[in-house]
């Protein structure tokens, strides 16, 4: 009965999940121009002439105005730049802030390390977190700061997916588009009027959202802790949270404004915030497939990416709300703790319940925790670390797979489209004929870039998660024991060098070498995906369209999308599956009786 | 047009790449304000016109008018008078808002279930009069550390003391727990709950409730 309603509750939140990125997906389908300049799309409609007057002040401003088409390697030189731009303003910021305005804690600069790690998490759109956002950062740095990066970080995602959609719809073009227009679109014309309704949404429930950033309050009860420490207040922080988590969410970059994230109450204070919350992360990743099915002139092509990455969703979804919603074994095969009732009733909650908070319960955590890891988000609303084995396994399975699994805004769909190439390259080996997807052959040079966007996350993610633990010392910043201890080490550069950013928070990524080492996990990463991506989209733009020949492998079948998301488990479980047999796997299967001899005091 | 099949020359590349920052800088500075200046601020205003209470935290006020915390935020509770809420892994104090955080306990950590054991231990010491199994939320550590909620079995079986140790009787004390009940939002979702921040506070105001809250 309980899990009757933990299933309801899951499918009402996917279904207005679904209801609402088919209601938005024309709006993002029109804030792109994808096809050639001269075949007309011209500025009519009121969403049109709005872009059009927001655009061309900046533009003009930026001295960009006329629009002029850019070829493949200017626009990966724009990315590039403004990246870089983007990485040194939001550095400053972070070291200057103890002297910009305001400050009213008075936090010093963060320290260089946390700097640039922080630097390069926000501008990669991962949102890794090595600090703790209450007591390091100032109002200034969380909004000027990281709000900023929120936005323009998934921009320039959905800006690549343009550039990639534009390389299958143009014909022998030598232009991709003008990443400066993108950006500003993206930004102005989709990602801050949705952050705008969000926000006031969020803020109706009890999200904070005010200058005012700390009151300290007399506690009820003044009795003190046992050990006699006379504490009788304690200092409730606020701030401008809202309008953070509302891009935080929407923009799947995930670095919530306190440490707590998501599961804090002021970040999401009730069951109706946090179906906002988990619709908001799915909703662009699965907008994009539709707009994309629009922008190809073949809807069919949108909806087949969109079952793929269901396909890949849903039975990690089942698997992790089942094992979350179970007694711990652990606890359950203690003999002193045969009086704690671990399973769910009308009158209490069950389940995996360390670090969940009671108002969402195990399932909608769950929920939350796959949603996050799927799409490239990563704000979290319960403690992964405190996940049961299986569970954290999906978690981190589902960014291993390269953060196509709706991943992150533009990136996501970007990279499947990187994939369903592969398949679509593997397909025509296998039947000996030349590789086409809608139309355009495909050849070395785009296969070249594939591999670039298909190995270098799980390059990245293992030889990193090999060095922490053969350099002295390093390991040691995993707290917990056993395989677990080696899930921290796994999760932390999965969620790096896939740009997710969620954690096993356990972890104390302090050190020179975690900070430094994710840092650039992030950024190879970030780069070598989008800049392959934008290659492939200026190589396909080139190209001729080759007309549709009874040989010509659909691409729209359930054949089709089945081969998609078979390719896309069979990189993801060649590359991981050892290391999962280490940690997750290692943490399921290990008896349990040898561990609670340990825990008696 | 160049080819975009013939990659340029290095020089071609860094002119490229320097062409870009002029745009660059000045999109980044004009988005920055945007976003991280009039965005921020307008909600703010907007808000706060709109949503005075949420949006400043929730703040609730005791019969005198002073503020004595948030709806949201759990605080620590340890008296047997007061309902106890949920462990919390807030660094060296509970329930501390400066750092929200969990225990980040594995699964199978063997500290997890010596907490745990200890918890069962002081509850079941607290509430002597209880023999029922102990629901596990009240047993675990939050996620945030300031989860004000525990589910309503959690409360009901701390009625006996509470009332006990305020001299009241417990058809009072248990209707207060059923007037605090929250539940779940159209039967579907999150969980049914009560939060023990704003039952305590409704018992603190208790006519006569101050003289027991003094007493140690």
């Amino acid at each position: 009965m309980i899990m009757l309603q933990a299933w309801i509750e899951i499918a009402c939140i996917l279904a207005i999940t679904v209801v609402a990125a088919c209601a938005i997906a024309p709006w993002l389908a029109a804030i792109f121009r994808v096809g050639a300049k001269d075949t007309g799309d011209a500025p009519t409609g009121l969403l049109q002439r709005c872009l059009a007057a927001i655009e061309r002040p900046l533009l003009q401003a930026a001295g960009s105005w006329p629009v002029r088409e850019m070829t493949a390697g200017e626009y990966g030189a724009a990315i590039l730049v403004f990246h870089a731009a983007g990485f040194g303003l939001l550095l400053g910021i972070l070291r200057l802030q103890a002297v910009l305005p305001w400050n009213p804690a008075g936090v010093p600069a963060v320290p260089w390390l946390i700097a640039l790690n922080t630097a390069a998490s926000f501008t990669t759109n991962t949102n890794w977190q090595s600090y703790a956002g209450e007591t390091t950062l100032s109002p200034l740095s969380q909004t000027l700061g990281l709000t900023v990066q929120n936005f323009v970080s998934a921009a320039s995602g959905l800006c690549v997916l343009a550039v990639l959609t534009r390389g299958l719809v143009r014909r022998t073009s030598g232009t991709i588009g003008n990443f400066w227009q993108d950006l500003v679109r993206s930004t102005l014309g989709l990602l801050l009027p949705l952050a705008i309704l969000l926000a006031a949404a969020l803020a109706s429930q009890g999200v904070v959202q005010t200058f005012a950033t700390s009151r300290e309050v007399a506690l009820i009860d003044t009795t003190g802790s046992p050990a006699g420490s006379a504490e009788t207040t304690r200092r409730i922080l606020t701030g401008p949270v809202a309008s953070q988590v509302a891009i935080k969410q929407l923009g799947t970059n995930g670095g919530g404004y306190f440490n707590a994230n998501s599961a804090h109450p002021f970040e999401n204070p009730t069951p109706l915030t946090n179906l906002l919350e988990i619709a908001a992360m799915l909703l662009i990743p699965l907008a994009s497939c539709l707009a994309f099915g629009r922008w190809v002139g073949d809807r069919r092509q949108g909806r087949a990416l969109l079952a793929a990455m269901a396909l890949l969703f849903l039975p990690f979804l089942l698997i992790i709300v089942h094992v979350e919603t179970r007694p711990n074994p652990l606890l359950q095969a203690d003999e002193l703790l045969q009086s704690v009732d671990q399973g769910a009733s009308t009158d209490h909650e069950g389940g995996s319940l360390e670090g969940k908070e009671v108002r969402f319960g195990a399932a909608a955590s769950a929920l939350f925790a796959v949603g996050t890891t799927a799409t490239s988000c990563g704000a979290v609303n319960a403690m992964h670390d405190s996940f049961s084995p299986l569970g954290g396994l999906v978690a981190m399975w589902m960014i291993q797979l390269g953060e196509v699994v709706f991943g992150g805004v533009g990136t996501g769909l970007a990279g499947l489209i990187a994939y369903t190439l592969v398949a679509v390259f593997v397909a025509g080996l296998m039947v000996g004929r030349s590789p086409e997807y809608l139309g355009k052959k495909i050849e070395a040079r785009e296969m070249k870039m594939g591999m670039i966007v298909l190995l270098v996350p799980p390059i990245t993610t293992l030889i990193g998660t090999a060095a922490a633990c053969v350099l002295r010392g390093e390991a040691a910043a995993a707290p917990n024991p056993g395989p677990h201890g080696f899930s921290e080490l796994l999760y932390a550069f999965s969620s790096a060098a896939n740009n997710n950013g969620s954690a096993f928070g356990g972890l104390t990524a302090t050190s020179p070498f975690w900070t430094l080492s994710l840092a650039a996990a992030m950024l190879v990463s970030r780069m070598l995906t989008m800049l392959p991506l934008v290659a492939i989209g200026g190589s396909l733009a080139a190209k001729r369209t080759v007309a549709e020949s009874p040989g010509t492998l659909p691409t729209h079948t359930p054949l089709f999308v089945l081969l998609v998301a078979g390719t896309v488990i069979l990189v993801g479980a060649l590359s991981f599956v050892p290391a999962l047999a280490l940690g997750p796997l290692a943490e399921a299967l290990q008896p349990l009786p040898a561990l609670i001899q340990k825990g008696t005091p | 047009m160049p080819d975009p099949e013939t990659p340029p020359s290095a020089a071609g590349w860094l002119a490229m790449l320097i062409a870009q920052v002029r745009p660059a800088c000045t999109l980044l500075a004009t988005l920055a304000i945007i976003t991280g200046i009039f965005y921020p601020l307008a909600m703010t205003m907007a808000i706060q016109q709109l949503f005075p209470y949420q949006a400043s935290g929730s703040l609730v006020q005791d019969a005198q008018g002073t503020v004595r915390g948030s709806a949201l935020i759990g605080q620590p509770f340890r008296a047997p008078q007061w309902f106890h809420g949920r462990p919390s892994a807030t660094g060296e104090t509970p329930c501390d808002p400066t750092a929200s955080g969990g225990s980040n306990l594995g699964p199978t950590n063997p500290a997890l279930a010596g907490l745990v054991r200890e918890r069962v231990a002081a509850l079941r010491a607290e509430n002597g009069s209880f023999l029922g199994p102990l629901p596990i939320d009240l047993v675990t550590a939050s996620g945030s550390g300031l989860d004000p909620h525990i589910s309503p079995a959690a409360a009901r079986l701390q009625v006996t003391r509470v009332a006990a140790a305020r001299g009241l009787p417990q058809e009072i004390v248990e209707k207060m727990v059923t007037d605090h009940l929250e539940p779940a939002m159209l039967g579907i979702f999150g969980r049914p709950r009560v939060n023990v921040f704003l039952l305590n506070l409704a018992l603190g105001s208790l006519p006569g409730a101050a003289a027991a809250d003094r007493s140690p």
